[in-house]
């Protein structure tokens, strides 16, 4: 079973050539927002695909699937809505802000404000142990010895 | 008889890492001469022992050995020789062989060229680099050995999978690899400094060049492979935030961070825990990678490598090396005192700036990558993280280390001001405006590309504004020459890396630009892409070495002049059963024309066409990246001996 698996990894990871220009809509500015949408959308069965870079049969059907809504004057939004209704979180590649993923969008936010903490932290310790410090017991023989010089 | 011989040698090596590991550490210990000095000599033999073993799997390869069954499964009688060679480290066994071959010659370097060390920290840093050495032995010899005998012997081997036989490739490896084991030196310096619980600026002056050297290895590798990826894959794309290529990219950003916190322990003698910090983050970074790709955890393009069996002997080996490390920090920090105060705006504050933002793009990039695992595992949900969230939620924190670039290296050590800073950059900041509304103006209303060719022209020129004021080009123009060839080459570094990623941003943004078509063309048929007419002139089959191929040759018209031919195919391997495409790529300062064969039809064939303004820009600008980081390294000042670390008593 995993043999099949890495074999079908290798094959929907070799480089496909993608649409088929039959599947373009005539509208380049229609084309492009399908376009646009389909980036974000996940070939299911592929590895890290988007449809657009897929040669999948689902790709395929996915990429139709885009393209007759944005032909039927869908929205972005509506569009993206249809898919996520039909096949959840995993078809997003930008995942929705919800309880599951709140961790991972407040990433940025949590990772830059605990080093702020934490060079904060550093810099008072840098503070108290950089102030003034009594000199060493060599120091204060060799300041004694260069005030005793002529 | 050759396999038997790099199999005896690989257990030699075992013998003589753990001798290394227990001896160094011991002797530094207890401060015994006699058996610190053994460290260097174990270490060379070592470096003799791993490269011995791997010649004889170089050379099972070469002669095409089918009893080998590493070569039964990766190599071919008929592969042209280069790829006979690169097919040794095109696969799981022989690619850690190379990893262990190449903390080998690390360590002979740390043998050979370290002799102004101090023995102690010499000694240290050589057994953890033994106990590293250690650990991959062990895994290779215990879950991956390459030189396993099959027998009876297979009739051929299976070949390589043909994405792999690449010119590109068979150097992206090796040059990966060189970076994150080059971390493995920082992280045994790092170690040694724990135990001993010294880092001063002699400390720094050391780790600096292992830093530099290991990044700028590692930004070439990163470069080469999405080079790779854009010409061979064949989707025009340079960059899908892949699990294997963010494992790449997570080392690179911590040692980013490393290389310019080094340059503040060096000078400064500031900033020391969090350097020491950095080098354990670097390799353990480093490390997870190796685990990353070579577990399979992740699905993935580069899952070929797969095999979870192995995954848990690799994330043994990564808990006790990262585990071990950031344990002996928690218990050892304490002990390493701060020397160089300053204050929040400074050169010193700006590089912490920089080590804040990098480790917050880096921390980004590790979530982002775990965290569908996580929500598999622990949440039960099934969700992707994909290119698009990558490139929202970095962006954020991206833009405002930019902005740093340029001002950092223009402020005072100790204590600066903005606002004359500031002010020498008025006419970069001007030129990047110029850019943003220039681009704006011509390509529509794209404020991502736009924004790009701001940070570039920002990135470009800050570093040109940062020579021309050492230099003093504009306030005493006539000795300018004379202060230039006086200038370190490690400023002369800097600069360059800082314009080399101002490089690398001006072709992701003219890439932002790029557009592509599909076009069912007959012979004689043409299309018509970003003002460049392509005429189909024919289709034909072609022969390759191992390969049988079907050739179109395109005729590339600019104003009805012939611009250039272009002969994309796409070829079919019978051994692998498997068919690739070869785009057809013509690269020009300005753009990139870009053609990919696909199917054909009742006579008629599809082609794919992408017009790719300034991609070449994105791997010159990787590799105007690695040569700052090599001048830096060639400077005079990490070249001759640290001064030895400040004698405990004062002399009179």
């Amino acid at each position: 079973m995993r043999r099949l698996l890495l074999l079908a990894a290798l094959l929907l990871a070799g480089p496909a050539l993608a649409l088929d220009p039959a599947e373009q809509l005539r509208d380049p500015g229609q084309e492009e927002r399908a376009r646009a949408i389909g980036r974000e959308l996940r070939c299911l069965v592929c590895q890290n695909q988007s449809i657009e870079d897929s040669d999948a049969d689902l790709a395929r059907d996915l990429r139709r699937i885009v393209r007759e809504q944005v032909v039927a004057g869908r929205g972005d939004a509506e569009v993206m809505d249809f898919l996520y209704a039909r096949y959840g979180d995993f078809v997003l590649l930008r995942p929705r802000l919800s309880a599951a993923t709140v961790l991972l969008w407040a990433t940025p936010v949590l990772a830059l404000g605990a080093g702020l903490l934490l060079v904060l932290a550093m810099r008072r310790r840098a503070g108290v142990a950089a102030g003034p410090q009594p000199l060493s017991p060599e120091e204060q023989a060799r300041l004694a010895r260069l005030e005793r010089a002529p | 008889m050759i396999p038997e011989i790099g199999q005896f040698a690989l257990g030699l090596a075992l013998v003589l890492a753990l001798a290394l590991a227990g001896f160094g550490l011991l002797g530094a210990q207890r401060a015994e001469a006699r058996l610190m000095a053994l460290a260097p000599p174990l270490a060379l033999g070592m470096l003799l022992a791993v490269l011995a073993s791997f010649l004889c799997l170089v050379a099972s390869f070469v002669e095409n050995d089918t009893t080998v069954s590493t070569v039964v499964a990766n190599s071919h009688s008929l592969k042209p020789l280069l790829y006979k060679i690169s097919g040794t480290w095109g696969n799981h066994e022989g690619s850690m062989l190379l990893w262990v071959l190449i903390l080998a010659l690390c360590a002979g370097a740390v043998a050979g060229f370290g002799r102004n060390l101090p023995s102690a920290l010499q000694a240290r840093v050589l057994a953890v680099l033994g106990l590293v050495a250690l650990g991959f032995l062990a895994f290779i010899l215990a879950t991956s050995n390459p030189f396993r005998r099959v027998w009876p012997p297979a009739p051929d081997g299976l070949g390589l999978n043909p994405v792999l036989q690449d010119p590109g490739l068979a150097f992206h490896p090796p040059l990966l690899y060189l970076g994150y084991v080059g971390f493995a030196v920082t992280f045994a310096f790092a170690v040694a400094a724990l135990l001993e619980g010294r880092v001063d600026a002699a400390w720094g002056r050391w780790v600096r060049p292992w830093a530099l050297a290991a990044w700028s290895f590692l930004t070439l590798g990163i470069g080469l492979g999405s080079w790779w990826a854009y010409y061979e894959l064949g989707w025009g794309g340079y960059w899908f935030w892949d699990p294997v290529e963010n494992a790449s990219l997570l080392p690179w950003l911590a040692g980013c961070a490393l290389l310019h916190s080094a340059i503040v322990v060096e000078k400064r003698e500031a900033l020391k825990t969090w350097t020491v910090f950095l080098a354990l983050l670097a390799f353990a970074l480093s490390l997870l990678g190796t685990f990353l790709v070579r577990s399979g955890v992740l699905n993935s393009v580069h899952a070929f490598a797969s095999d979870p069996g192995r995954g848990v002997f690799i994330l043994a080996l990564l808990m006790f090396y990262v585990g071990g490390g950031f344990a002996l920090f928690a218990w050892r920090a304490q002990a390493m005192t701060p020397m160089g105060v300053f204050a929040a705006v400074s050169r010193e504050g700006a590089l912490v700036l920089n080590n804040l933002l990098l480790c917050s793009v880096a921390a980004v990039v590790l979530v982002g990558t775990l965290y569908p695992l996580f929500a598999d595992l622990v949440l039960g949900q099934k969700i992707s993280v994909g290119a698009p969230f990558f490139n929202t939620a970095t962006l954020p924190l991206a833009a405002p280390l930019i902005g740093a670039m340029a001002l950092g290296p223009l402020l005072a050590w100790k204590r600066a001001r903005v606002f004359p800073a500031l002010q020498k950059l008025w006419w970069v900041a001007l030129g990047a405006l110029l850019a943003f509304l220039l681009c704006l103006l011509l390509a529509g209303a794209r404020i991502g590309p736009a924004l790009g060719f701001a940070a570039a022209t920002w990135l470009i020129w800050g570093a040109t504004a940062d020579i021309a004021e050492r230099i003093a080009l504009f306030s005493r123009p006539r000795t300018a020459w004379a202060r230039a060839k006086g200038l370190p080459r490690a400023a002369w570094g800097g600069a360059l890396g800082h314009a080399g990623l101002g490089v690398t941003i001006l072709g992701l943004a003219g890439m932002g630009l790029a557009e592509d078509k599909l076009a069912l063309l007959k012979p004689g048929e043409s299309a018509v892409l970003g003002g460049y007419e392509y005429r189909l002139e024919s289709i034909a089959d072609a022969q390759g070495a191992n390969f049988s191929a079907r050739r179109a040759v395109v005729q590339v018209l600019r104003n009805g002049q012939p611009v250039v031919r272009m002969e994309p195919e796409k070829r079919s391997f019978p051994l692998a059963r498997m068919t690739t495409s070869e785009a057809a790529i013509h690269s020009t300062p300005l753009r990139d024309l870009y053609v990919v064969l696909g199917d054909e039809r009742e006579g008629a064939v599809v082609l794919r066409i992408h017009n790719n303004p300034l991609a070449p820009w994105i791997w010159l600008g990787a590799g105007i990246m690695a040569l700052g980081g090599g001048l830096s390294l060639s400077d005079r000042r990490t070249r001759v001996a640290a001064p030895a670390p400040k004698a405990q008593g004062v002399r009179a």
